[in-house]
């Protein structure tokens, strides 16, 4: 039977040290809404999620009611729109009504975010998938709930550069078109290299299509439970400290296995996958830079970082597989800089730069994230940090993926605040030289060799 | 079996485990183990009890629960067993 120190033990980590299921993410099919006529198809696919999701936010609340678990946001997945309007959509503006629908239905079932605004153009673009692309700095303006992704390249298919190209000009044509609340837009639209199905953390999650037709995909959380247990293991070896993580994890892990499970039986809805993922909030105590100078690092960034956070990620795996019957997503440890006071605080002191940044992300779950840079940073030097990126996830076989604000109007030693859970972030500087002959050639890079597994 | 954890933790005083134990007499709600401990002058206690008797909502009565906690002066919650359970238990 549980003993008063177990119960203890789980309610100070709610309690003190931010322990939450951070989301339950319905993902909803909307192939079957296919129509060629637009005023139909955004009424089917208003009609389908309002009827998939109208219990997802009373469901949520009644499990964290009953468990004593904060579950922050609940939100909705959804297949890529660039698949299901293709068939209606013959300009920019007939994929913004669709966007528009989305924001409406979001707001009408109470979500704070809609995923799946999204392209899937990892080895070449179709017209509809070019036209979405296009329409995003507009799409992302005129809603407020609605989040994009695009998915620019794989370990088998390569990178489509082109792509590329044009996520460069179209993050700064959404900087620009939200520029009056610090081009909050770009904070709703991340590109990826093996982007998962079934990603439950935003902006990047949509329903891909090789799901069934709804999923309940739950993202859990927990940096400051972590950093606390490892700050009971001050000075110990690294296989203790390593113990160590991958218990918390399992702990924290549990909590969302068990939430995905009440909310797929209340909902009626299959159990996806459970995201195993630190994701920090800018919450004093809620980050993962903190775990890192926990281990003992004066600041993230400084020499050490790069194994500290490959240790992290990999324990928090090991832990988490064996607590979970279905792990996906994007799983390990997230590392936005707007959205983590600990890697707020590198910036600002100096220790933390973009190609420190950029070397985290090839040990960390995803990549380049929540990063702001001068507004007059090109469109062309965007590109080639997308490209850089999307290198590193096809060679390294993993999920990478860039989500940067260019802050119209602000420079170097400016800050920005988003606000919530999106946070503050100091710009940080840009290598200024130039890739313009390098992202300007067309085509594609093709799949490395180690992608022919056959 | 429905088993319910409550706890209560806040600064000891007279009669907080006869208040919570009345509040759930009346509501049906059977006591199966209680365990409590005083750290530092601060009251702590964990209740298992089974809700199955219970007519109310688990809502209303963890409402209840904690608006009598600050009416003693404590914090009262109510949680689901299998969450601790999932926690601590393979």
């Amino acid at each position: 039977m549980i003993n008063l120190f177990e119960v203890v033990e789980t309610n100070e980590m709610i309690t003190k040290e931010n322990l939450d299921v951070r989301t339950i993410t319905l993902g909803i099919n909307l192939l079957d809404c296919i129509d060629s006529d637009l005023t139909r198809l955004n009424e089917k696919i208003y009609n389908k999620i309002y009827e998939a999701a109208k219990d997802l936010v009373k469901t949520g609340e009644e499990i964290a009611g009953e468990f004593g678990i904060p579950i922050v946001n609940k939100r909705i997945s959804v297949t890529p729109i660039a698949l299901v309007g293709g068939a209606a959509c013959k300009t920019k503006e007939d994929f913004v009504s669709i966007a528009r629908t989305l924001d409406k239905v979001a707001h009408q079932v109470g979500v704070n975010f809609i995923g799946g605004y999204s392209a899937l153009v990892s080895k070449g673009m179709t017209k509809a998938e070019e036209l979405l692309i296009r329409s995003i700095p507009q799409a992302l303006s005129c809603t407020e709930r609605v989040c994009s992704s695009v998915n620019l390249g794989s370990t088998r298919t390569g990178i489509n550069m082109d792509g590329v190209r044009l996520m460069g000009q179209i993050i700064k044509q959404t900087a620009e078109e939200t520029k009056e609340q610090d081009s909050l837009g770009c904070a709703k639209l991340v590109v990826f290299c093996n982007a998962p199905d079934d990603n439950p953390f935003m902006a990047g999650a949509f329903h891909g299509v090789t799901e069934a037709d709804k999923i309940i995909n739950v993202g859990v959380s927990g940096p400051g439970v972590v950093k606390n247990a490892v700050s009971k293991v001050k000075g110990e070896n690294f296989e203790v400290l390593c113990e160590t993580i991958k218990k918390t994890a399992f702990k924290v892990t549990r909590v969302g296995q068990l939430v995905a499970q009440e909310a797929s039986k209340r909902l009626g809805v299959p159990f996806g996958i459970v995201d195993l993922s630190l994701a920090p909030t800018p919450a004093i105590g809620d980050s993962v830079a903190d775990i890192l100078c926990e281990m003992g690092l004066e600041y993230a960034g400084a020499p050490g970082t790069t194994a500290a956070l490959a240790l992290l990620n990999d324990q928090v795996k090991k832990g988490g597989v064996m607590a979970s019957s279905y792990v996906g997503g994007l799983s390990g440890a997230f590392i936005p800089v707007s959205e983590d006071q600990g890697m707020i605080d590198a910036v600002e002191a100096g220790a933390l730069t973009l190609e420190k940044l950029e070397a985290m992300t090839c040990v960390c779950s995803v990549g380049l994230d929540m990063i702001a840079l001068p507004g007059d940073t090109k469109d062309t030097t965007i590109s080639g940090i997308i490209a850089d990126e999307m290198a590193i996830g096809m060679v390294n076989q993993k999920t990478t993926a860039v989500r940067v604000i260019p802050v119209i109007g602000k420079g170097v030693g400016e800050s920005v605040e988003f606000g919530g859970l999106l946070g503050h972030a100091p710009i940080m500087p840009v290598n200024s030289f130039s890739c313009d002959g390098f992202v300007n050639r067309t085509g594609r890079i093709p799949a490395p060799i180690h992608s022919f597994k056959n | 079996m429905n088993r319910t954890i409550i706890t209560v933790v806040g600064k000891d005083t007279v009669g907080i485990i006869a208040r919570v134990c009345t509040y759930l007499a009346d509501n049906k709600v059977n006591i199966l183990d209680i365990s409590q401990t005083i750290v530092q002058g601060y009251f702590n206690m964990m209740m298992i009890v089974d809700t199955n008797g219970m007519k109310k909502h688990f809502g209303e009565m963890a409402e209840e629960l904690h608006r009598l906690g600050e009416d003693i002066g404590v914090d009262i919650k109510c949680q689901r067993e299998e969450i601790f359970d999932k926690m601590h238990r393979i």
